[in-house]
């Protein structure tokens, strides 16, 4: 039996995992050991990175239906909010390194191609979800329009999973393994749902 | 300094033997003096740089043998120069067929006896909006379209890359419908920017490029530029291409690099050239147009992209 307090003990050997990726390919970039095509590779990390943890976050939630792993709902949030970094990140390096800041180009290249469509509203979904990401925003709004608002991330991790199966040119297995978690993570709560014992009215 | 015979050994196998002969016999001598095999191509770009144009630079043997498609080797980059390495590129011939006064094989020793190698610095744009300036070694495919003797019917050529899973891993798996085909208007393969590579930076074609002998288009993207070719036939119809029959929407037969016309992944209009950090625009036709614009001229490129 895992108690709040373990996990809530795991959180800074977490956060301090979690964090270490970016600023590993930061200094690869910076020091110019990011490979032949440096920018493409650090978008492509950065995206997968996201996306991962996109999953993990959905993950969590199921998980803590296992009795022994209820507590590990307290680490949920901080790897959503990881999640948005990570994909403010990708999305950054897409405008700013890979395009110069070219603001045409770019709106162009949102509206014209459909991968890039997918991650662009994925991304404007994830904001909501981590601008209420605090207990005070919770009391605020209340748990259950909160958890409303939160229910985005179902469409947030469709979209980018999607995001990355268009883009692969060929051997889709790694996005369509992706999809695959996904889709059953969304099944498990779809039956925990309909075989949930009624509560009287 | 003192040169060692394992130094000078790799020179030995060379293919491009010819393009040594003619003058840069000396300074490859000069070069395996050096302690990196290849440095020494790197240290002497005259041969090549004469070839530029202002705007462009030569991207390095190391960026070019590192970063390349080449999905027989596996679909990163970085596959086909770390899973290649099982993949024997001798002895090897070349299959000519269709439309010909005799389909016959033709050793690849024998074609390279009969053909002359010349240094050819290309720009090759990538589909995936990516650039780079290579130096190959080669011959004009007219060359040895004239061996082959095709008849006046053919008005097509079909090329086809090896297929040997067991040298190449990428093979073992269907990510593409195997071997892999490309196809070429006849005029376009009889037009003299059009060659058959064998070697990059005076070095025999590495395995990762397409050894032992490869396609060259410029002007067209770079996955019409077949590598590791085995078999070429003669057609009077278009042949159905590699990419063209995975994606119809997305790749067309004919690929002309073409800033104006978009694809649905990547916008065709900028691209990176390797070693770069901003973006350049692309040109048309890969900046071949003065060479490669006659041939379309009645062709509606929007339409046959």
């Amino acid at each position: 039996m895992f108690s709040t307090r373990n996990f809530n003990r795991s959180k800074p050997v977490l956060f301090i995992l979690i964090l270490f990726p970016s600023l590993l390919w930061a200094y690869q970039f910076v020091t110019g050991n990011l490979g032949v095509n440096p920018i493409e590779k650090l978008m492509d990390e950065l995206g997968l990175m996201a996306l991962r943890l996109i999953i993990i976050t959905l993950m969590i939630t199921t998980l803590s239906n296992i009795k022994p792993l209820k507590s590990i709902v307290v680490l949920r949030r901080m790897i959503g909010l990881f999640a948005f970094y990570y994909v403010c990140l990708h999305f950054s390096t897409y405008i700013v390194l890979d395009h110069f800041l070219d603001m045409q180009f770019i709106v162009q290249d949102i509206i014209k191609r459909p991968f890039i469509t997918f991650g662009f509203i994925s991304f404007l979904f994830l904001i909501p979800l981590a601008s209420t990401s605090t207990n005070n925003m919770i009391k605020r709004l209340g748990f259950k329009l909160w958890k409303k608002i939160h229910y985005l991330i179902y469409p947030v991790a469709i979209l980018a999973s999607m995001h990355f199966y268009v883009l692969v040119r060929a051997d889709k297995t790694e996005p369509v393994i992706y999809m695959g978690i996904i889709i059953l993570l969304l099944l498990h709560r779809i039956f925990k749902r309909l075989t949930r014992p009624q509560l009287a009215q | 300094m003192k040169i060692l015979g394992s130094e000078i050994t790799p020179y030995k196998t060379y293919l491009n033997r010819r393009k040594f002969i003619k003058g840069s016999l000396a300074s490859a001598m000069l070069a395996t003096i050096t302690s990196s095999a290849f440095a020494n191509h790197d240290s002497d770009l005259s041969i090549y740089t004469k070839n530029l144009n202002e705007n462009d630079k030569l991207n390095s043997y190391e960026e070019i043998t590192t970063y390349n498609n080449f999905y027989e080797f596996g679909t990163h980059k970085k596959h086909p120069h770390l899973n290649s390495g099982n993949f024997k590129p001798r002895p090897w011939t070349i299959k000519i067929d269709g439309l010909v006064k005799k389909p016959q094989t033709f050793d690849l020793e024998k074609i390279l006896s009969n053909v002359t190698i010349e240094d050819r610095v290309y720009r090759l744009r990538c589909v995936e909006a990516w650039s780079m300036v290579i130096p190959w070694q080669g011959f004009q495919l007219s060359e040895l379209i004239k061996m082959a003797e095709p008849l006046s019917s053919a008005k097509y050529v079909q090329f086809v890359t090896v297929f040997r899973p067991e040298e190449m891993p990428g093979q073992q798996k269907r990510t593409i419908i195997w071997p892999y085909r490309e196809g070429l208007r006849m005029d376009e393969a009889m037009n003299p920017l059009t060659i058959l590579a064998t070697g990059l930076y005076g070095h025999e074609m590495p395995n990762q490029n397409g050894a032992p002998i490869r396609l060259v288009v410029p002007w067209k993207y770079g996955f019409k530029s077949i590598k590791s070719i085995v078999e070429i036939r003669f057609l009077d119809t278009q042949p159905e291409t590699s990419w063209e029959t995975l994606a119809p929407w997305e790749y067309g037969f004919y690929a002309n690099v073409n800033p104006n016309v978009n694809h649905p992944r990547w916008s065709q209009g900028t691209e990176r050239r390797i070693g770069e950090f901003k973006r350049r625009e692309t040109l048309m036709f890969n900046g071949y147009e003065k060479e490669v614009a006659h041939l379309y001229k009645d062709l509606d490129l929007t339409k046959f992209y």
